[in-house]
């Protein structure tokens, strides 16, 4: 049964049986790996993705859930925010081995465009569920507070 | 292991390498009438006649910053900016690409990257500049002494060219025989902290490529319906419930009795075709006791005689304890751990017309192509690897058996051999997968003499060996003794007087592996929490209690007390702390780097701990990347500290209880508030900064716990009688 939704921008039908987590449409249909398969059970956020502009977990998104969507992914995050964040992530050297980045990316994103200046007790409390095995939450706590002063310049 | 190299031996192959490029014909015509030209100067540096300079990168990238590390060699020698310099990794050829360190097979592990490869990524970019300037002396009919390279361009005098300009007629000069290394005086990018790493971008826009992220045409993928307990074997299976799934293919049992191999279109139709499979085991010489049988095993065998001696010998060390003014002693324990890396294990299956194609983050090629060489009866040459960035490893991705290789070269096979298969893992095979760093128990006893100076340390161990009966258990055991057992203890710097190592191994079905840092992981607990009582009963200050054990004046000594006084000074450690707030210290030498910590905590044991600062001070030899060093000093003190707080792989019964990150709870941006590092400034050859950070992280937590008013030996903290905030 074919499913009609937005990705990055572009309308795509996908032809997916109900119950399919949008993760696996997202990476093994539409072929965009940015987004990661982490635990599969919400609990790591590396398969942070933006339905209709708020950060989900798309392991635990299915498919029918997303019918007429806007679904956005880490390759088409580029809004002035996703901009920010990039930079900010590059300017610290956050990313370790990477895999769980472009969930930190997105939940940074989210947390930003709702609370462009937010505090380190919010930024821990939005960021909690994105897990990092490399341990870089120091860099992620303080990238996130430099995308925040990219943003005000 | 140490560092030796064979610089001849080097530069005999890099000759070699580009005299085939001459042979190939990379003549000057040729060059001019293609846009892009290779030419392998050496192994390690590629030039082409566009200007792109490329570093060859011999150790795979899992986040421990050796695309950026092993490119700011390069880029150091070719007088250019890091960013200049692109990163691609090795093929695996463990002729041109092998580990000194590692006997020359091609691998990463043990901390060994940057020691292995500092001189022979130099000299590979000494000899392409060195061939560069000779080039345009003969081109332009100057000295080579007038010319230079810098960013890119050669100068001489008036005349310039773009350094691509120069890369064919420079291939057709012999590589030189020893070529000038700059003196550290003239370092931009060796010690340069703002210089970034390599690997950001592609990592920052989701466009690197990890082995999970490979879709090849035709492609199918598979997963394994594994025993629940370790040592079962396959019966029979049911794969009727499977049919029904959309995009299922078919299963296959593997004939060893390991699994059932699951194909189907995608991943989501695999995983849900697994689930409707059932299947019957042979548990009869599986493990099938509960943890705490397992405990109850380690911690009889260190209260009694020890099966093999590491250090010294029981009865001297008796003697010294008997006249000692008084003895403390301890037990401790170590559970199972899994890596639990981020990217679940994976690896990826083609045919080409000779063997195979594997695309794997690849930890270990030598290894991997021994194990798809066996598998599939073809020779080790024709399995070509791609290496690609992994998420992570901690250890995982290299195991003695070359196990998730295996599977994938077993379910490309038992699927024909002629269609692209990808293997892979869900977080639930990863928890419940094995390859865990090994229990452990300790048990130890330490004689003062009436004035709190050690006279006798009796330091007995028990756990499943990593090495024995494995295919390197020549270099690594002796007399019956695994190097990976004991690593941390009898090789301590302090000097110990009287000190006895005993071992006894623990013996179960469960696989065990290297885990960040291997042995030093458990035996830094014990070496400093043990110390740490020994300066609470003899009423003497931790840090000076320690540096009174180092001052024999050996380097080794001598760069441990530095690191300890550096991170004492740095945390303030003579200041009494916050209201409320603990201190805790430790100090370790692991794979040749030392590393001191100073963990401060809020709170108590009963009422919650909250870590709210480390304080590290790190020598590993000349600091080639500062930020990279301090990023990899940061990432092993919160999976020291993480792993100590809470984490434990338990059984009931044989079966793995434990499933995901719910209940193997990762680290969170909490858990530790501030990691702040100091690089002791060194002109010693470098050392690796990927795994000794963290043997020190656990014990300086649990002695600032100590300092709080509760001792923790046995972990994980939170499941012994620690709350956290």
């Amino acid at each position: 049964m074919a499913t009609s939704l937005t990705i990055n921008g572009d309308a795509r039908s996908v032809d997916a049986p109900d119950g399919t987590p949008l993760l696996w449409v997202i990476r093994d249909e539409l072929k965009l790996t940015g987004t990661k398969f982490g635990c599969g059970v919400a609990s790591c956020g590396s398969c942070t993705v933006h339905v209709d502009g708020f950060p989900v977990r798309s392991c635990q998104t299915y498919i029918e859930d997303v019918a007429g969507a806007e679904v956005t992914t880490i390759e088409g995050a580029d809004t002035d925010v996703a901009s920010a964040v990039k930079q900010a992530w590059n300017e610290l050297s956050v990313v370790q081995c990477g895999y769980c980045q472009s969930g930190q990316i997105m939940s940074a994103i989210g947390l930003l465009t709702e609370n462009p200046k937010p505090t380190v007790d919010e930024i821990e409390g939005y960021m909690w569920g994105n897990a990092c095995r490399c341990a870089t939450y120091q860099r992620i706590r303080a990238a996130v507070q430099r995308a925040s002063e990219i943003l005000e310049a | 292991m140490t560092l030796e190299i064979s610089r001849r031996g080097f530069l005999k192959s890099a000759s070699a390498l580009a005299g085939t490029a001459l042979v190939v014909g990379y003549g000057a015509d040729q060059v001019l009438a293609q846009p892009v030209t290779a030419a392998d100067f050496t192994p390690f540096v590629r030039l082409t006649s566009d200007g792109t300079v490329t570093a060859i990168i011999k150790h795979f990238e899992c986040g421990q910053g050796t695309a950026t590390g092993l490119s700011t060699l390069i880029a150091e020698e070719l007088n250019m900016p890091l960013d200049r310099v692109e990163v691609d990794f090795a093929p695996a050829d463990a002729s041109r690409y092998g580990n000194t360190l590692f006997g020359g097979a091609q691998g990463t592990g043990g901390s060994t990257a940057m020691a292995d490869s500092y001189l022979k990524y130099r000299t590979a970019g000494a000899a392409a500049r060195e061939m560069l300037v000779g080039a345009a002396a003969e081109l332009w009919g100057v000295p080579i002494a007038a010319v230079a390279l810098k960013d890119g361009v050669v100068t001489a005098g008036d005349r310039s060219a773009p350094l691509g300009d120069l890369v064919a007629l420079a291939a057709q000069r012999p590589v030189p025989a020893a070529p000038r290394l700059k003196d550290p005086s003239e370092f931009t990018v060796i010690g340069n902290p703002n210089t970034g790493r390599r690997d950001s971008g592609p990592k920052t826009d989701g466009t690197a490529i990890y082995g999970m992220d490979i879709h090849l045409d035709n492609q199918i993928v598979a997963v394994v319906l594994r025993s629940q307990r370790f040592g079962g074997t396959l019966v029979s299976h049911d794969a009727s419930g499977a049919a029904a799934v959309p995009g299922f293919i078919r299963s296959a049992a593997i004939p060893t009795g390991a699994g059932v191999i699951v194909y189907a279109q995608n991943t989501w139709a695999a995983l849900q075709a697994r689930d409707a499979i059932t299947a019957q085991w042979d548990f009869s010489a599986a493990e099938n006791r509960s943890s705490d049988a397992i405990k109850a095993e380690l911690m009889a065998a260190v209260n009694a005689e020890a099966a093999f001696d590491a250090r010294g010998t029981a009865a001297e060390t008796a003697a010294a304890l008997e006249n000692a003014a008084q003895v403390i002693e301890r037990d401790f324990y170590f559970p199972f751990l899994a890596h639990a890396t981020m990217e679940p294990m994976t690896c990826v299956v083609a045919p080409t017309e000779t063997g195979v194609m594997v695309y794997d983050g690849c930890q270990f090629p030598t290894g991997v192509q021994m194990a798809f060489a066996a598998v599939l009866q073809i020779p080790e040459e024709n399995v070509e690897i791609k290496t690609l960035y992994a998420g992570g490893t901690f250890g995982r991705r290299a195991t003695q058996t070359g196990d998730y290789q295996v599977e994938a070269a077993l379910a490309f096979a038992l699927n024909g051999g002629q269609q692209p298969v990808k293997l892979v893992w869900t977080r639930e095979d990863d928890i419940k997968g094995g390859y865990y760093r090994p229990a452990y128990a300790h048990k130890v006893r330490v004689g003062l003499d009436a004035d709190g100076q050690i006279v006798g340390w009796d330091h007995r161990i028990a756990g499943k060996p990593i090495f024995k009966g494995g295919p390197w258990a020549s270099f690594m055991v002796q007399d019956g003794v695994d190097n990976s057992t004991v690593e941390g203890t009898r090789d301590t710097p302090y000097a110990l007087p009287g000190m006895y190592v005993g071992v006894t191994d623990g013996d179960t079905p469960i696989s065990v592996n290297w885990w960040r840092s291997v042995g030093h992981s458990h035996t830094a607990f014990v070496m400093e929490t043990m110390m740490d009582m020994a300066a609470q009963a003899a009423g003497q200050d931790p840090v000076a209690y320690r540096l009174s054990y180092l001052t024999d004046g050996t380097p080794d000594q001598t760069r441990m007390a530095n690191v300890l006084r550096l991170a004492a000074e740095r945390s303030g450690w003579s200041d009494t702390p916050a209201q409320g707030h603990w201190r805790g210290v430790a100090v370790h030498k692991s794979f040749g780097t030392f590393v001191a910590e100073v963990v401060e905590i809020s709170g108590t044991a009963e009422d919650g701990v909250a870590v709210e600062k480390v304080t590290c001070a790190v020598d590993c030899g000349i600091a080639v990347n500062p930020d990279v060093i301090a990023a990899q000093m940061e990432s092993g003190i919160g999976y020291g500290i993480g792993h100590a707080m809470r984490n434990a792989i338990t059984f009931t019964e044989g079966e793995v209880d434990q499933f995901n990150f719910p209940d193997y709870e990762p680290l969170r941006i909490t858990d530790i508030k501030a990691i702040e590092t100091h690089i002791v400034a060194s002109a010693e050859p470098p050392t690796g900064v990927g795994e000794p950070s963290t043997p020190p992280s656990a014990p300086a937590l649990g002695n600032a716990i100590a300092a709080a008013g509760t001792r923790v030996t046995h972990l994980p903290m939170t499941a012994n009688g620690v709350a956290f905030a």
